[in-house]
């Protein structure tokens, strides 16, 4: 055991450190889920690309640094650290761009990694349909094949980015006479295509965070299948444990969010302290994101030696997400009447993140799926 | 950067393990608790034989010289199967603690022997605990003590001298004695004020860690209990550990125990390397490890239903180690206010890369 950085890990640090101090935006971003922020966000992402800091563990030839997840967590640290913006194509390069990674052919790493790393397509999720969200088994959207491309029909809902995005990946039965997991395809699909309509979905924050999406008669080449026909569910399941595990969320998020917490107590302990439980509060949020950047590295030292991460990957999830929660409600609390000031510069980001954290246990798999995978896959407990 | 164990710190854990599972099955543990003397001579004889009481003990006095972070891997095994003795006081914390004091080179030839080969116990009077544990049994008693002038001193006590009542706990194999008011004079006086304190606060960290690895060692132990229970117990015709709410209860367990052990991993090494955020990160971890163990022990006794509100079954035990632990060597307010000023100073360590450099 050995928690001093290398050399080159402290060099990395360096370097990122002074690329983005020197690169990054000068007035905060507007939200990505507008137009104009989304755009915003877009211009940052290539410029991001650029410096080679899009998705340093990507290999070189497909747009990234080829660094280790050592290194990720590192650049992650000082991304937050600087309060770097969001990263509006995190279901391209968190999601998509590992899942292609493991499972797509040369042809297709070489055809999409490269432009999702600059940002040149943005994705669209498309897993959940109004009867098959955390049963997701249930999907009934369906491409049938015709030749060497595939007819979709069908619709999908709770699509995150596709307001905007260019592309969507996601699940549809390819065989029309399955049930359950089996016959499913995992088709990429462009979102410019002849047959689709997209209707918004206003968010609590009053803003288009996501949509439904209608297909009619949608024709993808097979080409844009990612596995083998109908092993669909496969292919999602590997993209699902990414989200959930370790990569969707950084630490360094919680840790950052976690360090202004402190500090918005510390200017407003003398009526924070009126109630005590608000003080437990922020030694609670404190110790928790610590927590999570201790077992991040702990689990990064593991498969950095081989190891796999598996149904762990749940208890990730429910960890970071509780924590977000827990840091927000503890930050609107402290602000007390103040904190309903939606307009307020102290406020607004607070009760942004509080809105957002309300999203975080119920998306990628609600936590009450994530606590069933442990224990029937971590504890070996019989199914329901 | 490496945050992993390796080969020989993974099996030297697993050596003792197996030894444990072997010598200190639940049948055992339940004789003891039951049979009213609360240690076993020879499961102790068994230990050494084995060479446990010798692995933090230095090589020039006939142990193996374990650093903290080997030790952090072995307090979980200690607490996984409850140990009926507090080893660790013993073989672990005093002999940190006679080996940090430049005075005690004496004491160290008297009692490291002894202790490497199991024959000497030794037991640590410290503010932070109002009664000593195992001081009954001790050769030796290692006392902080904070004097009428205020000037904390720390004494070392033969243990043949010292009058000791050993006090029941509603831990079946845990004696604590009150020896506080027993006055002292200088002639068993080994140091006295900043340097009293300083090891004192060494002390209590080590002996910290010590119980955070226990306490997360025994929430492994209770889940383990409570998942075997509710796979095999059958209700409406099933068996319980189907029924999302039971497995609910479980996985919290599992996700608590994940974000303890890192933790009390991180302060094993902080301890060893002396560091600067030592007593934070330290507090952390027994709070942790605390809020695992007393989250499987209300969970399991919750899976095991009527059944664990009784004495015939193991998980009582386990859960009964966990409370009381929970208090030891500062209990949480202890441990939340140490950490709250830490965390509030000017100059603390806040932030993405500012924890771990």
């Amino acid at each position: 055991m050995d928690l001093d950085f290398t050399p080159q890990q402290q060099a990395f640090r360096a370097e990122a450190r002074a690329w983005l101090h020197d690169h990054i935006p000068t007035a905060p971003l507007k939200s990505y889920d507008t137009r104009e922020g989304f755009e915003q966000h877009r211009a940052w992402e290539a410029k991001l690309a650029e410096g080679g800091y899009s998705s340093v563990t990507w290999p070189k030839e497909l747009g990234g640094r080829g660094a280790n997840l050592i290194d990720w967590l590192i650049f992650e640290e000082e991304y937050h650290a600087i309060d770097a913006p969001m990263r509006v194509n995190q279901n391209g390069i968190l999601l998509l761009g590992p899942t292609l990674m493991e499972f797509g052919t040369v042809e297709q790493k070489a055809r999409f990694l490269p432009r999702m790393a600059r940002c040149d397509d943005m994705w669209a999720q498309g897993w959940s349909e109004p009867n098959a969200g955390s049963d997701m088994a249930n999907i009934a959207s369906k491409a049938v094949r015709d030749g060497d491309e595939y007819v979709i029909n069908g619709q999908k809902i709770w699509s995150t980015r596709a307001v905007f995005a260019n592309w969507l990946f996601g699940l549809f039965r390819s065989d029309p006479q399955s049930v359950r997991h089996h016959g499913l395809s995992y088709l990429l699909v462009p979102l410019d295509a002849k047959g689709i309509t997209i209707r918004p979905i206003v968010a609590l924050n009053g803003k288009q965070a996501f949509a439904e999406v209608f297909f009619d008669d949608v024709r993808v080449s097979i080409a844009n299948r990612i596995g083998e026909e109908g092993q669909g569910w496969n292919v999602a399941m590997a993209t699902a444990g990414f989200e959930r595990g370790l990569l969707l969320r950084s630490p360094a998020r919680f840790q950052r969010t976690a360090q202004r917490l402190v500090e918005l107590y510390r200017r407003h302990q003398a009526s924070a302290d009126r109630d005590p439980s608000i003080r437990e509060g922020v030694l609670k949020a404190w110790m928790d994101a610590e927590a999570y950047n201790l077992a991040s590295y702990y689990t990064v030292g593991r498969l950095l030696k081989g190891g796999r991460i598996g149904a762990e990957a749940s208890t990730n999830k429910i960890f970071w997400s509780e924590l977000d929660l827990q840091m927000h409600e503890t930050a609107i609390r402290i602000l007390g009447p103040r904190a309903e000031l939606i307009d307020d510069p102290e406020v607004r980001d607070w009760l942004e993140g509080f809105l957002f954290a309300q999203a975080g246990p119920i998306y990628a798999g609600s936590n009450e799926i994530q606590r069933n995978i442990i224990a029937e896959r971590v504890l070996g407990l019989p199914k329901s | 950067m490496d945050f992993t164990f390796n080969e020989e710190q993974l099996a030297l854990r697993d050596s003792v393990s197996r030894f444990l599972m072997n010598e200190a099955a639940p049948e055992l543990l339940r004789e003891i608790w039951e049979t009213g003397g609360g240690r076993a001579p020879e499961l102790r004889a068994k230990f050494a034989q084995q060479g446990v009481t010798a692995l933090s003990v230095p090589e020039a006095y006939g142990g193996l010289g374990l650093a903290d972070v080997d030790w952090a891997l072995i307090t979980e095994e200690l607490g996984y199967y409850a140990i009926p003795d507090s080893l660790a006081d013993t073989v672990y914390v005093a002999t940190g603690l006679l080996c940090a004091v430049p005075e005690a080179e004496s004491l160290r030839a008297q009692w490291l022997p002894g202790i490497a080969a199991g024959t000497a116990r030794v037991s640590i009077e410290h503010p932070v605990n109002p009664w000593v544990a195992d001081a009954h049994l001790a050769d030796l008693v290692l006392a902080f003590r904070t004097e009428a002038d205020g000037i904390l001193e720390l004494h070392a006590l033969a243990g043949a001298g010292l009058a000791r009542s050993a006090i029941g706990s509603i831990d079946g194999s845990r004696r604590l004695s009150v020896l506080a008011q027993q006055p002292l004079d200088a002639s068993t006086r080994l140091l006295r004020g900043e340097a009293a304190r300083t090891i004192a606060e060494a002390t209590l960290d080590r002996a910290t860690v010590a119980v955070a690895g226990q306490l997360v060692g025994l929430a492994q132990r209770m889940l383990d209990l409570s998942v075997d229970y509710a796979a095999q117990r059958k209700q409406f015709g099933r068996p319980i550990g189907s029924f999302q709410a039971v497995k609910h209860h479980l996985a919290d367990v599992v996700t608590r125990i994940e974000f303890a052990r890192p933790v009390l991993y991180r302060a094993a090494l902080a301890l060893q390397r002396n560091e600067r955020d030592r007593a934070a990160l330290v507090s952390h971890a027994k709070l942790a490890c605390a809020e695992a163990a007393w989250t499987a022990a209300r969970k399991g006794i919750q899976v095991h239903g009527a059944s664990g509100y009784t004495w015939e079954v193991d998980l009582q035990m386990f859960m009964k180690r966990a409370w009381v632990l929970d208090a030891a060597w500062g209990d949480r307010g202890f441990h939340k206010a140490r950490l709250g000023e830490a965390l509030l100073r000017d100059d603390a360590p806040l932030g993405p890369a500012a924890t771990l450099y």
